[in-house]
């Protein structure tokens, strides 16, 4: 077999149950879940940029980039089909990330953090003047088909659902033997000693670079699929609320596990939903309050309390 | 081994937690009662478009359910509720990243029978195929964009917007510079840079090129949205002394605009339009200068014409939130009034017949008379009104002078006309009294 740890397995069965869940929620939730994938992957992208030591506050721009780079496709070149929408996006954002890393890749830490905000700002500015791409109001999506099969009705909402799930936990999945390789563990160096690193043979300015990249595609998926399940682009998704959620969700969620940000994600909007509902004035202050909380009682995030009590359980049966 | 029961331990965790979250989200589905009829009602509540926008429409909102719910409503709105059944508002803030999500929560779980909402075009762009998807009558009460009827959903079934579209303010301002300010020969705009503010210069200056043809554009200044600070852009302004100068400003930078142009004399060399300048009347008093002229996106606030149901609005609202209402206030009762006229009608809840009612229906508001007529009887038109600043020392409070009004026929695009093509084609097929 393909020695696949318990994260991927997890995952990978995380697949067929995810798809079931579509059929059985109602279809609300499901909404919930799917968008969550899409944002929830930009959350990834940032955590395992915080891994290295990095803080993107603007992971929203290869987001948009994703999302625009495929609602542009589909209307101006009328493309629809869903596989070649998500290539583009991920290409374009890979593209964009090959030429924003060398400035980039010479920062660290709080340069880091602005610079990417500031890229990400640009293009916001940009965009909002755009009146052809619709300005600050953004424009619509049609549905996607699929190898050109163009489901309607119930069967294209399970069918987005689907589409949106397995690239999502693939690619998951994915980062997941990364971060295990030897490449993902130059990140850890990278955070901890980078003169060492450099000792040993390898390029820290390279292994940025290729992390930077890494992180902007997974993102444009995110874009692609996040945009995909609204129907609607704007430039909203590179402002700075949107990057500074990303970082906030990873931070809550916890950098132990590539599952943590996709189930913080869901977990987060859920509680946003539930305090809308019970006080539509004053819900940021009840999400304000879970999140000192969180931080507070658990430093390492919320994925901290699964990792206890696995920790925990492994004491008893050594015992 | 080890890895597997983890394995299983996590799979059974989840499906726990699924179960939980389905039985959780099933049992909060009430009964539904006959004698009570839920409205979701979707408005900024928190961000930077709540104080000015988002927050008088729900004090609006709140005000109408609650007459509505007493039967408190003068004239043919007296009776008690929507066709007899009370009203139970679900509010929810339109400041979310989820806009779709939560409008399909409201929908499916909280089993809503019409959404009234959205200020912002692009939530109106992104729920209108939404709504028409769910099937749920959706009244738009504020968005501005044309695009809603002309681009994304061309033949509506369940969207309604009871509220012109923004082309009718610039389209009446250009015709009010021309009516009123003699040889105009230069004009210029100061506007935000987004997309209401683009599209209201495209619109007054197109307006402009067919009113006046002599006249001509001489600056664009397309300041940032919430920029606080036009200093460099007054500079341009001066220096190129335009007749007029058109401003499309709202809230906040609206009254910047007047105190930091008011300084440099910038109302005194040229006239200036600021078409959403009505919500400054009541804070800024002497600070705007005379001669100003002013909109309020609709006959509302002071413009408004005299009626038993604006005097019953405007005290009611003054006695409740200590404020006058400004014109978001003015399109929530549109949008609320207009539901419960085609409610009435019907003399049902149900949604098929309220909507068959609702379609090209005629209904009084606070701001006068709105006719459903654009979209097949989905899209509202109306007249609106322009006036003149002038500030009364003895009183203390300004005034709008010299009022003129203009009929819907006259600054609303025919059935079947995108807006930009109407102004382009020279107003075609517009009847002005």
């Amino acid at each position: 077999m393909m020695n696949l740890d318990r994260t991927e397995k997890l995952l990978l069965a995380g697949i067929p149950i995810l798809i079931l869940l579509g059929f059985v929620l109602p279809e609300w939730v499901v909404n919930y879940i799917q968008v969550s994938l899409g944002t929830g992957l930009v959350a990834l992208a940032v955590m395992i940029q915080m891994r290295a030591g990095l803080v993107s506050f603007g992971q929203g721009l290869y987001f948009c980039i994703g999302g625009y780079a495929a609602g542009m496709a589909g209307k101006f070149m009328g493309v629809s089909d869903i596989f070649i929408l998500l290539i583009i996006g991920m290409l374009v954002s890979l593209f964009m990330a090959f030429i924003a890393g060398f400035l980039l890749r010479r920062y660290r830490e709080i340069f880091f953090a602005m610079l990417s905000l500031a890229l990400s700002m640009i293009l916001y500015g940009l965009l909002s003047k755009l009146e052809v791409l619709g300005s600050t109001d953004g424009f619509n999506i049609p549905s996607p088909t699929y190898l050109g099969w163009a489901p309607e009705g119930d069967t294209a909402k399970h069918a987005l659902y689907i589409a949106t799930c397995i690239p999502a936990l693939l690619c998951a999945a994915l980062l997941n033997r990364y971060l295990r390789s030897p490449m993902g563990f130059i990140g850890e160096a990278l955070r901890e000693n980078e003169i060492r690193l450099e000792y040993l043979g390898t390029s820290a300015h390279r292994a940025v670079h290729i992390k930077y990249m890494i992180a902007a595609t997974v993102s444009g998926l995110g874009g692609v699929l996040w945009a995909l399940a609204l129907g609607h682009v704007d430039p909203e998704m590179t402002n700075w609320t949107t990057s500074g959620q990303f970082v906030f969700i990873s931070i809550l969620s916890g950098v132990g596990n590539i599952v943590a940000p996709l189930f913080g994600t869901f977990i987060l909007e859920i509680v946003r939903v539930y305090a809308v509902e019970a006080s539509p004035n004053t819900w940021q202050m009840i999400l304000g309050v879970i999140m000192l909380l969180t931080i507070i009682f658990l430093p390492k995030g919320l994925w901290s309390l699964i990792q206890r009590k696995k920790a925990s359980a492994e004491e008893t049966t050594q015992k | 081994m080890f890895q597997d029961r983890l394995l299983k331990k996590g799979l059974l965790a989840s499906v726990m937690a699924s179960a939980f979250v389905v039985s959780a989200f099933s049992s909060s589905a009430v009964a539904e009662d006959k004698k009570e009829v839920k409205l979701g009602v979707v408005t900024f509540l928190s961000g930077g478009a709540a104080g000015p926008f988002g927050i008088p429409a729900r004090n609006a909102a709140e005000l109408l359910i609650d007459a509505i719910n007493k039967g408190q409503l003068p004239g043919a709105y007296s009776s008690v509720g929507l066709a007899g059944a009370q009203i139970a508002p679900i509010f929810v803030d339109e400041n979310s990243k989820q806009k779709v999500a939560d409008y399909k929560k409201l929908v499916q779980k909280d089993e809503v029978d019409a959404v009234i909402g959205y200020i912002s075009s692009g939530s109106c762009k992104a729920i209108a195929p939404v709504a028409e998807e769910e099937k749920k009558l959706t009244v738009f009460f504020d968005c501005g964009t044309s695009q809603v009827f002309e681009d994304i959903i061309t033949s509506p079934k369940y969207v309604f917007r009871t509220s012109a579209h923004a082309t009718m303010d610039n389209v009446a301002a250009a015709r009010y510079v021309v009516d009123t300010v003699k040889d105009v020969s230069t004009y210029s705009g100061i506007n935000q840079n987004y997309a209401f503010g683009q599209d209201s210069w495209r619109d007054f200056s197109g307006s402009m090129k067919v009113l006046k043809e002599s006249a001509k554009s001489v600056s664009e200044q397309f300041p940032k949205v919430f920029a606080g600070q036009y200093g460099a852009e007054i500079s341009a302004l001066l220096t190129k002394k335009p007749d007029i100068v058109h401003s499309s400003f709202w809230g906040g930078d609206m009254e910047a605009l007047v105190i930091q142009g008011g300084g440099r004399q910038l109302f005194s060399r040229s006239k200036v339009v600021l078409t959403g300048g009505e919500t400054g009347i009541e804070r800024l008093g002497s600070q705007i200068p005379d001669g100003t002229i002013i909109g309020a996106r609709g006959p509302n606030g002071p413009l408004a014409e005299d009626s038993a149901l604006n005097d019953w609005f405007v005290k009611a609202y003054v006695d409740r939130f200590k404020s006058l209402p400004t014109y978001p206030s003015y399109h929530m009762a549109q949008a609320i009034l207009g539901v419960k006229s085609a409610a009435d009608k019907a003399n049902s809840t149900d949604q098929a017949a309220t909507i068959e009612a609702f379609k090209g229906l005629e209904f009084e508001v606070p701001s006068g008379k709105i006719s459903m007529n654009l979209a097949g009887g989905h899209q509202a038109t109306q007249g609106t009104a322009f006036g003149t600043y002038k500030f009364d020392k003895a009183s203390g409070k300004g005034t709008l002078v010299n009022i003129k009004r203009y009929n819907a026929a006259c600054v609303n695009p025919p059935e079947g006309m995108k807006s930009l093509e109407w102004i382009e084609s020279g107003f075609k097929g517009a009847v002005c009294k």
